[in-house]
């Protein structure tokens, strides 16, 4: 039995993974070319300003805006702390007073006399970016961030939802079309990312975040059940933001599919090592597929081939992933050179191909994918 | 100049495919000669536009047989000889996610919704709108502008002369927010200011060191006035300047390109208000693709063009089952469907956006959803392409009975002289008959109405052409863009079902068509005939309510359509009553509804 996967999808036992660490803002890098990084090696940092908190300060002391400049105990540029007075007005002799405070502490940067308001800045957040994979730092992007390279197995899937976080691989299934059930998961699979067969039950998802499973790699999900699970529907194929605490990637795609021979083998090979996770997925320019990325020191030696060539021949071993025959596998017998009229009243080019079942089809050849042995 | 151009190369870069038009001037009229394309080249492992713009070109030199590119690969103007080189090099992009933008007025029917018009008339895409009276808390809206990162930031508010007060406040949000933009780490977010010009000192004075700010002329300067071209102009400076240098290798096409590089809804657009201009009609175009639809109109003149980020075919075809519904989507299916298979196939579109429709019903399924999402899409954009609200409107005891509120819309059916569909699913549909049945569903036109398709999608790259050498973009237009399906003919209101819709009169014989029905009367391309319509008891074709009209249509690709279905339409709520009817309405079309 082959394996399969989209064009353009990565599954490799040895590749040379690439990951760009980029900061939201300039700041400071702390690694430098060459320096061997963990995934939680903070590799640069910097500071978010904080917000402007706007004191409606006129308003609060019965002043027109221009009025509040002699009521000001502050300038351009004060530090202030948490309730101090930042103006105020006297009346009455000097007896009645009416003072503005400062909710929050940080640096005085506006005084409008327009609207009458105190802007005051508060301090700034440090943020840092981490690594993510084991590697070393093959590049600084000055102020920006760095680049960490790895040799590492890959595997990207095609769908997935969730942030990047770390864990040990275990397969809790015996073949790539054994789905995975709630009753395989138990409490000694906390902080792994375990991996199923053709599908992810909604059960068995809601029980591999309780228990604390950082992540769960299967062929496909049912639409109904990732609702469930994140308790909204996904519009748009932008994802990785997800406020969820397993990260899911699904290697096939919706429904019940059984996952690539591939994949599957190559998974079941790095079962136990430490990996990186990532289900943020983008299909559009600038496509991001999730994955899993095991890096070399984890691997060990692997003699796994290097990655085929994804050309279609005759021969070729093939999944189809449309309607009518979604999920079939099949061979290539022919590939007619000029488009051929299809039942849709499209003329396309395609191909003819003998499923595992012993039919003949001719598919579009935009509706298949490649499988390679 | 105009005179000397022979020869135009035109590109638009698309967020996936660089198209490349090459257009020569043939027996005194400038005709299309040849298209190419290729893969766009904005991401890695290129980063650089360029390459796929050379790519594309290289096809129209292998097509051609005209060499325009130097042995550096420089487009060589002007053109040297009959094979050599170009007079002209003109470029659209929409990669790298087009130009997104965050508006903020102070009213938000107003000044917000001026500011929302001009910014997508300028071609961008709206991330957020701000306004004082949103309902959200200031803090609320400093994060969300903090967090949003658009390219550019218009804001607005306030008739000249009146207030400061709020546009202080909203200038304070952005200095609060300090937000950065998406594009060029370590860069000042470029803000255009476009509201009450006696504000513009204070706004300037709080802003100042913070970001890179640009004023122009109030966009709302009086309740009854919209003065959009300024605010959009500087949109259009801004987003070359700043959004188009930051982007891989745009620095380099900018300087090969004749005029700068426009945004490419932009330039639909101007392409839209030139035909619309020079033919004296009112039309309504659309490009559907994979993310988003944008939709163009021009009514009496007035220009409006939205875009629904997120409805399309494949990227974002989850978020039409999510606004629309599965009910909405299943209902123009003409078969039974189970839900859940609707379900996932749909996920699955949305990550193999590549497939086909190879199964006449796969096909249909997909033609329900485009439906849906036209519908969608039409549905905001006559939401916001509408009169001025907060106009005070000054009456006479006579106009009492006449009285119109502010802020109607301007899209009038009965007053739509054609719609133009393009994007895959409307371009690529295997018979023109589905196309035109689309977007009739879609769009429900009343009257008359043209049909009409873009060939190929190159109202981009005529629309930059157009703000160049308008005519030779208007030849283009109408000889190789531009293909017809025929006119619609679409009574509105409804009746008793049996009764007539309307009569039709051709060549002096009557036929009546039924309520609830659909009729194609062949007409080919460029033929036309007088026809009078009269329409039946309580239906109107814009002469009043049972009142007869005399017309000249014309008819195309598909012919003369009659859809007698009444407007607005209704879809019968037994199922297997709807099916029965949509069966027949493909049939009437010469469609097939599915393969059994």
């Amino acid at each position: 039995m082959g394996t399969a996967y989209t064009p353009g999808l990565k599954v490799s036992p040895r590749t040379i993974v690439q990951k760009t660490r980029r900061l939201p803002l300039k700041g400071q890098v702390v690694v430098a070319v060459g320096d061997k990084v963990d995934p939680d090696t903070v590799v640069a940092r910097t500071e978010i300003p904080g917000i402007m908190q706007t004191i409606r300060a006129s308003e609060i002391l019965g002043l027109e805006p221009h009025e509040l400049m002699p009521a000001l105990k502050v300038s351009i540029g004060d530090k202030v702390e948490r309730n101090q007075v930042i103006a105020e007005t006297k009346s009455f002799f000097g007896l009645f007073k009416t003072d503005v405070r400062t909710p929050v502490a940080g640096v005085v940067e506006l005084i409008s006399e327009h609207s009458g308001h105190i802007g005051v800045r508060q301090v700034s957040a440090p943020i840092e970016v981490s690594a993510y994979i084991h590697g070393k730092v093959s590049e600084v992007l000055p102020d920006e961030g760095v680049v960490v390279e790895a040799t590492a197995a890959l595997i990207q899937g095609i769908f997935g939802v969730g942030g990047e976080r770390n864990g040990k691989i275990k397969v809790l299934v015996s073949s790539p079309d054994e789905p995975l059930t709630d009753a395989m998961i138990t409490s000694e699979h906390a902080g792994y990312i375990i991996v199923g067969g053709s599908n992810v039950s909604g059960a068995a998802l809601t029980k591999a975040a309780e228990i604390g499973c950082t992540g769960v790699v299967v062929g496909a999900i049912i639409d109904r059940d990732l609702i469930d699970f994140l308790g909204y529907d996904i519009g748009v194929a932008i994802t990785g933001q997800e406020d969820i605490n397993t990260t899911l990637v699904t290697t096939e795609g919706f429904g019940s599919i059984r996952m690539a021979d591939r994949t599957f083998k190559l998974l079941k090979s790095l079962e136990g090592k430490q990996a990186s996770i990532n289900g943020a997925t983008q299909i559009r320019a600038g496509v991001i597929r999730p994955e899993v990325i095991v890096t070399s020191d984890n691997i060990g030696e692997i003699a796994a081939p290097e990655d085929l060539g994804q050309i279609l021949d005759i021969g070729s071993h093939i999944r189809i992933i449309r309607e009518p025959y979604f999920g079939i596998l099949g061979n290539v017998t022919k590939l007619p050179p000029e488009p051929v009229l299809i039942p849709s009243g499209a003329t396309v080019r395609v191909l003819n191909a003998k499923l595992a079942d012993g039919r003949e089809v001719t598919v579009p050849r935009a509706n298949v994918e490649i499988i390679e042995e | 100049m105009a005179n000397e151009i022979r020869t135009i190369l035109a590109t638009d870069c698309g967020s996936t495919t660089t198209k490349a038009i090459l257009i020569q001037k043939q027996d005194g009229e400038y005709r299309l000669a040849v298209r190419g394309e290729a893969p766009t080249t904005v991401e890695a492992p290129f980063d650089d536009v360029t390459v796929g713009v050379v790519n594309a070109v290289r096809e129209i030199e292998d097509l051609s047989g005209r060499k325009i590119l130097d042995e550096n690969g420089l487009i060589m103007r002007p053109m040297l000889d009959d094979k050599t080189g170009v007079d002209l090099y003109l470029s659209t992009s929409s990669a790298g996610g087009g130009l997104q933008m965050t508006v903020a007025g102070v009213v938000k029917a107003m000044s917000a919704e001026s500011a929302e018009r001009a910014a997508l008339g300028a071609g961008a895409i709206i991330i957020d709108i701000i306004a004082v009276d949103d309902g959200r808390k200031d803090y609320e809206k400093v994060k969300r502008i903090r967090e949003l990162r658009p390219d550019m930031i218009l804001t607005s508010g306030g008739t000249d002369g009146g207030t400061v007060k709020h546009l202080v406040e909203l200038a304070e949000m952005l200095l609060a927010a300090d937000p950065k933009p998406r594009l060029g780490i370590g860069l000042k977010l470029p803000v255009i200011f476009a509201g009450n010009k006696s504000a513009r000192e204070a706004v300037k004075e709080t802003l100042q060191d913070k970001v890179d700010l640009k004023i122009v002329d109030n966009l709302r300067p009086s309740l009854e006035t919209e003065n959009l071209g300024p605010a959009r102009e500087a949109i259009h400076e801004l987003f070359l300047q700043h959004v188009m240098q930051q982007a891989p290798g745009y620095g380099k096409l900018s300087s090969w390109t004749d005029s700068g590089i426009m945004s490419t809804p932009n330039a639909v657009g101007k392409i839209i208000q030139t035909i619309a201009e020079q033919m004296g009609i009112n039309v309504l175009a659309v490009d559907i693709g994979g993310a988003t639809t944008d939709v163009f109109s021009v009514f009496g003149g007035t220009y409006n063009r939205t875009v629904s980020a997120n409805l399309g075919m494949s990227y974002s075809i989850c978020n039409v089952l999510t606004e629309a519904g599965i009910t909405n989507i299943q209902r123009w299916v003409p078969f039974d469907v189970d839900e859940a298979d609707l379900r996932n196939r749909l996920r699955n579109k949305m990550i193999r956006p590549t497939t086909i429709p190879q199964t006449l019903e796969d096909l249909r399924i997909e033609q329900s959803v485009s439906r849906e999402a036209l519908r969608l899409a039409f549905d905001h954009h006559k939401s916001l392409a509408r009169t001025l609200t907060g106009v005070q409107q000054i009456r006479s005891v006579g106009d009492i009975m006449d009285q119109q509120a502010t802020g109607q819309t301007l899209v009038k059916m009965m007053d739509l002289d054609m719609i133009v569909g393009s994007g895959g699913v409307l371009s690529h549909a295997p018979r023109a008959a589905e196309t035109a049945y689309m977007m009739i569903d879609a769009y429900q036109p009343e009257g008359i109405t043209m049909l009409a398709k873009d060939s190929i999608f190159m109202m981009p790259q005529l629309g930059v052409l157009s703000t160049v050498h308008p005519e030779a973009a208007a030849q283009v237009f109408d000889s190789d863009c531009l293909i017809k399906f025929g006119h619609v003919i679409a009574p509105t209101g409804t009746g008793k079902p049996g009764s007539v819709a309307c009569t039709v009169t051709i060549d002096g014989h009557d036929k009546d068509y039924i309520l609830g029905s659909m009729e194609v009367i062949p007409l080919g391309l460029g033929e036309t005939k007088e026809v009078t319509i009269k329409p039946g008891k309580g239906l109107d074709m814009g002469a009043g309510r049972g009142k007869s009209i005399t017309a000249t249509v014309e008819g195309g690709t598909v012919g003369l359509i009659i859809d007698a279905r009444g407007r607005p339409l209704a879809l019968p709520t037994d199922k297997k009553q709807r099916i029965n009817k949509l069966q027949e309405w493909h049939a009437a079309l010469g469609l097939q509804a599915s393969e059994e």
